[in-house]
């Protein structure tokens, strides 16, 4: 579908980036699809210019506080918590 | 890879990037506030959690904190500027991406001035962009390699950050550090930064070294030098004496391994404060592999107008000039009054209601050498100044002698805090009345009869007698001056 070739080492150092290993099958699978989704996108560049809405600039709010979340709503959705900091794996 | 050569004089070249927390009241594109919290995850909300749908909204006293410093730092506020996404996938980001700012940052081309001992040196700006602060971890049951697991908290998550990157225009860490003193008490005179703050201040520093005969007349070093020299970034580094330390170990440790005849490695390397050295970090990401593209959640902004709107006030430097001429104040008076912006409120707030003399004296002498001799700052009595005013009046209106009020009233307020009135009453130190002192001189006249004939004979030592004598009675705390006047005066 795409003309823009995928090599499975873009596909490993991108999965890297992301921290997510990849077996052998899952990187050829991956390959295909990278090129499959490159290709879509090639296809987008193809839909000619249409006029734009204008754009917005210098949108701000001024500096003043606004209430959040409590500390057990921020967790609440965090599958491991520990003296009210989300837990997680060692990072490196 | 080119390296410096193996003979010869080296020259060792250090650029930075300097994260400052700007002193805001909410985070950069929520409303959570960035004031330091007891509890963890408690000034968090769905934008700087990153959950799926929350939009963020731009801080207007961020953008105004960035113009302020790039109209400090003299600095170009281009009529476009925009925010990008930095990819990277590590925890302290909620999202994934940090907001940061690439192609357009809202400083340019901008300059620092500073003294280096009696050197005044200039170093360029090239750009700072706002950012937003990560959250901070914990890496629990041993170091960031060996870590059982790792805690989050986000409250810092989403504070702005304006990472300012300088030319590669230092020669060595001494100067780093003085640029760093000096960038500090700029953005503390402009009111956007927080020295006191945990972590406000932080340093990543590039840091090569070539031949010295690359070195210019005028301290330049050819761009092509440069890129041929592999450097390495230093990180971690949180305070000035911190960043002169660290670099001044990294350019040793380049010199050596140049001088061995080893090649220096291109790396990331990690400031570890308590050994005192840098160590490698493994470092996967290069400056592609963050992948940067337009954040389409927040339009693009338009401030470069706000350069003429935006007042900021009068920068150290100026304010020193103006001290010199103004008070008639010495260079080094001038230094030390100007060195932080509440000294030099102080000042002038005293200099208007006493004497400019005296002022400079209770301030620049007495309170900052008190101070100092303490391992005290100003800041550690923050809230005492008026105790200090209170005492200068006092001397202003000679109620209290300068020596007693230096050395025991001021003492004791920062040994045993106590306020200077209390001071004064348990030790007696109130200059004694006209009156007791007149007293005290008729007294003394009555009691010495013979010193009092042999003063009518001319004998010199007669009056240094009943002078002495006044004193006595009066516990010291009569001026011996005025004594001695009050008693030729009866002796008419
Ligand atoms: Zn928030």
């Amino acid at each position: 579908m795409s003309e823009t070739p995928v090599d499975p080492d873009q596909v490993r150092h991108v999965a890297s980036l992301a921290r997510v290993s990849l077996d052998e099958e899952e990187v050829t699978e991956f390959t295909e699809q990278f090129a499959d989704i490159l290709g879509y996108f090639e296809t987008l560049d193809e839909v000619p210019e249409v006029e734009r809405e204008p754009e917005l600039t210098n949108v701000m709010r001024p500096d003043e506080g606004r209430a959040g979340l409590s500390q057990e709503e921020a967790l609440q959705n965090a599958p491991d918590t520990e003296d009210g900091h989300f837990k997680g794996p060692r990072v490196s | 890879m080119a390296q410096a050569q193996e003979t010869g004089e080296l020259a060792v070249i250090i650029g930075l990037e300097v994260h400052v927390q700007l002193e805001t009241d909410t985070k950069i594109f929520c409303g959570c506030s960035t004031a330091a919290a007891d509890e963890p995850n408690t000034n968090t909300c769905p934008v700087c959690l990153g959950l799926p749908g929350a939009l963020p909204v731009l801080n207007e006293g961020a953008v105004e904190a960035a113009v302020k410093v790039g109209k400090a730092i003299d600095a170009t506020i281009p009529e476009r500027t925009r925010f990008h996404r930095k990819n990277y996938y590590y925890p302290d980001l909620p999202k994934n991406f940090q907001i940061s700012q690439y192609d357009a940052p809202i400083c340019q081309d901008g300059r620092l001035e500073f003294s280096v001992g009696d050197e005044r040196r200039t170093v360029g700006i090239r750009r700072a962009h706002l950012e937003e602060d990560p959250g901070s971890l914990k890496h629990k049951g041993g170091s960031i390699d060996t870590a059982e697991y790792t805690l989050v908290d986000y409250n810092r998550a989403g504070t702005p950050l304006l990472e300012i990157v300088t030319d590669p225009d230092f020669r060595d860490a001494a100067e780093v550090r003085a640029f760093l003193a000096k960038l500090e008490e700029v953005l503390e005179y402009l009111g956007v930064f927080d020295a006191g703050r945990d972590g406000s201040l932080r340093v990543d520093a590039n840091l090569s070294v070539v031949a010295e005969s690359e070195v210019g007349a005028d301290g330049s070093v050819d761009a092509d030098v440069l890129e041929a020299a592999n450097r390495t970034e230093v990180k971690n580094i949180s305070s000035h004496k911190g960043a002169e330390k660290a670099l001044a170990y990294e350019a040793q440790r380049q010199k050596n391994a140049i001088e061995r005849g080893r090649a220096v490695q291109q790396e990331t390397r990690h400031w570890d404060e308590s050994r005192g050295i840098t160590v490698s970090m493994r470092s996967k990401e290069e400056e592609k592999d963050y992948r940067y593209y337009r954040e389409a959640d927040l339009p693009p902004l338009e401030v470069a107008d706000w350069k003429e709107e935006i007042d900021i006030p009068e920068l150290p430097d100026a304010r020193r000039e103006r001290f010199r001429e103004e008070y008639g104040l010495d260079v080094e008076a001038a230094d030390k009054l100007t060195a932080t912006k509440q000294v030099a409120d102080f000042y002038e707030e005293l200099a208007a209601e006493f004497d400019a003399d005296l002022a400079a004296t209770w301030v620049a002498d007495n309170l900052l050498g008190e101070l100092n001799y303490r391992d005290m700052q100003v800041t550690d009595i923050d809230g005492r100044l008026d105790e200090v005013k209170r005492l200068v009046e006092l001397v202003a209106a000679e109620e209290i002698t300068a020596k007693n009020a230096r050395e025991t009233v001021l003492r004791s307020m920062l040994d045993d805090g106590r306020d200077p009135d209390t001071v004064v009453a348990e030790e007696g130190l109130g200059k004694t009345t006209g009156d007791e002192v007149q007293q005290a001189v008729e007294a003394a006249i009555e009691e010495n009869p013979g010193a009092v004939e042999d003063y009518h004979a001319g004998e010199d030592g007669a009056i240094n007698f009943l002078v002495g004598q006044v004193m006595q009675k009066t516990g010291g705390s009569a001026d011996p001056g005025d004594v001695n006047q009050l008693l030729r005066e009866a002796l008419e």
